[in-house]
């Protein structure tokens, strides 16, 4: 469900994705045009499908640049609110805190299994960024991590590895990644929102973050990432967004 | 885009029966009683001095073309952008004060927006627009390339006469100006549409992909900004079209057929 934590006045005209989604997909085509304007159909649908596989191989192969940063921002132009977004019915929260690990496997030649303390100790990336969702807002927040190179570093992938596959615990939400994304200098795992440890409503413990990805991209709640060679779904993407989903 | 955007008010002058004496066509031909059925000659018996009109190619078919694909993509992008809208109706960051905006908050009837969806209007928005820049960069390398742009670029030197045709419709002037293929004021409305058709393009990009093309987001005063002229263009294209519509149809409905058949009898034509 959506909540818009700390704009309660605005929430009730956000999105209710899931329930939205649950509607539409439940609904069939037919009462789906009459509810909601026309989606092009069995036979326009496959097509505007593959148009936007094409528009993303543009985004991941012309338009992505591996070392163009995005613009930083000061501390005090952070935005007073940042919506809270999670699928599941009610915010995911662990009952064990210190019993949580980021398992790091797939084709790698050192499986990880890493606490909170030691992605501490990892070295760290901050920085202040502009959040862009993909509904059209977006939001100005610190952030502050581990860098996904560390832990390619440390894990040590096989030459076969190309994409990750970034788990969570909010349902079966999920995010696939191109390895080139994940080694941008502006990847993180992060820990630490607005100087705080990263809140439940936020993907507590730990999110991934980067400003080069629209916001559904970037996983919250994170359990495992999985390094693959084959490339791996997600939860919006396999749903019609686009799979790259670079800004 | 197109022909009309002619003097109403000649037109309201012709219902009146007000004896016509000027004789040059370009210039305000005696107009028939009644909207004139484009290929019928003026009826003799109500303007007996009228010349037969000649048939003149108006509109290349690249122009023709591209006007009506350009109007069908424009619908399709219109209307999967309103659905897009939905998800955040609103410009401005998280938390900070919203651009003025009277659309804020707005539902839109499902009957104008497209794509069931955000991620359905999105697909369908993206895929248009590949269609929209093409058949956009050939009307442009068109009017380039064949000097058809001199008839339809508003310059300075059109000001005097665009203050004259303005006259004109505000009865300030009795004749019509003679004007070229079309008259100033035409030009500066489709001189207009035509740059913001690349702002709305631009402004796109801008939104779609704020950091690789980050220079392009902060022309437009960033991300929301860009949002916001994004969505501003799009009323100013509702309001050409119903305007266009309407002057086609009440001033010149013979424009239709030129901008379908490529031929026009009417009553301007003449060809600067």
């Amino acid at each position: 469900m959506v909540r818009s934590d700390q704009t309660p006045s605005r929430g009730a005209a956000e999105v209710d994705r899931r329930g939205f989604l649950k509607l539409t997909a439940g609904a069939g085509t037919a009462s789906l045009v009459a509810a909601c304007g026309w989606d092009g159909g069995d036979l326009v649908r496959p097509r505007l499908l593959s148009i936007s596989r094409f528009n993303d191989w543009i985004g991941e192969k012309v338009l992505y640049s591996p070392t163009r940063l995005a613009p930083t921002y000061d501390p005090s132009e952070r935005s007073r609110s940042l919506p809270s977004y999670f699928i599941s019915r009610d915010m995911p929260t662990l009952r064990d805190p210190s019993a949580w690990r980021l398992s790091v496997d797939g084709l790698v030649e050192r499986p990880l299994s890493l606490s909170l303390d030691d992605l501490r100790r990892l070295p760290s990336t901050s920085y202040t960024v502009k959040h862009h969702c993909v509904e059209g807002w977006s939001a100005i927040a610190s952030w502050a991590g581990v860098p996904v190179s560390a832990i390619v570093e440390r894990c040590e992938p096989r030459a076969t590895a190309r994409y990750i596959m970034f788990r969570s615990f909010d349902s079966d939400y999920s995010n696939g990644w191109d390895m080139a994304s994940a080694m941008h200098p502006q990847t993180i795992l992060a820990h630490t929102m607005n100087d705080q440890p990263l809140g439940p409503d936020h993907g507590a413990p730990l999110r991934l973050y980067s400003p080069t990805k629209l916001g559904y991209k970037l996983t919250k709640y994170l359990v495992s990432m999985t390094f693959m060679d084959t490339r791996p779904g997600g939860y919006w993407e396999d749903q019609g967004y686009p799979w790259f989903g670079g800004v | 885009m197109h022909p009309p955007g002619i003097p109403l008010s000649s037109f309201r002058r012709s219902n009146t029966l007000t004896i016509v004496t000027d004789p040059t066509p370009s210039a305000d031909p005696p107009a028939p009683a009644a909207p004139a059925a484009p290929a019928a000659p003026p009826a003799a018996s109500e303007a007996p001095a009228a010349p037969a009109r000649p048939l003149v190619r108006r509109h290349h078919w690249i122009v023709r073309l591209t006007h009506w694909a350009t109007a069908v993509v424009l619908a399709g992008m219109i209307t999967s952008g309103l659905q897009i809208y939905e998800a955040y109706s609103r410009f401005g960051n998280r938390g900070a004060p919203a651009f003025p905006n009277a659309f804020e908050g707005s539902r839109f009837p499902a009957t104008v927006r497209l794509g069931g969806w955000l991620a359905g209007a999105l697909n369908w928005h993206f895929a248009l627009m590949w269609p929209l820049i093409t058949f956009g960069l050939l009307y442009a390398t068109y009017l380039v390339a064949s000097g058809e742009w001199r008839s339809l670029l508003f310059r300075p030197s059109d000001v005097p006469g665009a203050i004259d045709m303005a006259k004109y419709y505000l009865r300030l002037r009795k004749e019509h100006p003679v004007q070229g293929k079309h008259n100033p004021l035409q030009k500066l409305a489709y001189t207009t549409v035509i740059v913001l058709g690349g702002l709305a393009v631009l402004t796109g990009l801008a939104i779609y992909k704020p950091l690789q093309f980050s220079w392009l987001t902060a022309a437009f005063g960033g991300f929301q900004a860009a949002r916001y002229w994004h969505f501003w263009i799009v009323w100013i294209f509702v309001g050409f079209s119903i305007v266009h519509v309407l002057l086609v149809f009440v001033v010149d409905p013979a424009s239709l057929r030129a901008m379908i058949t490529g031929w026009y009898r009417g009553r301007f034509p003449s060809h600067g």
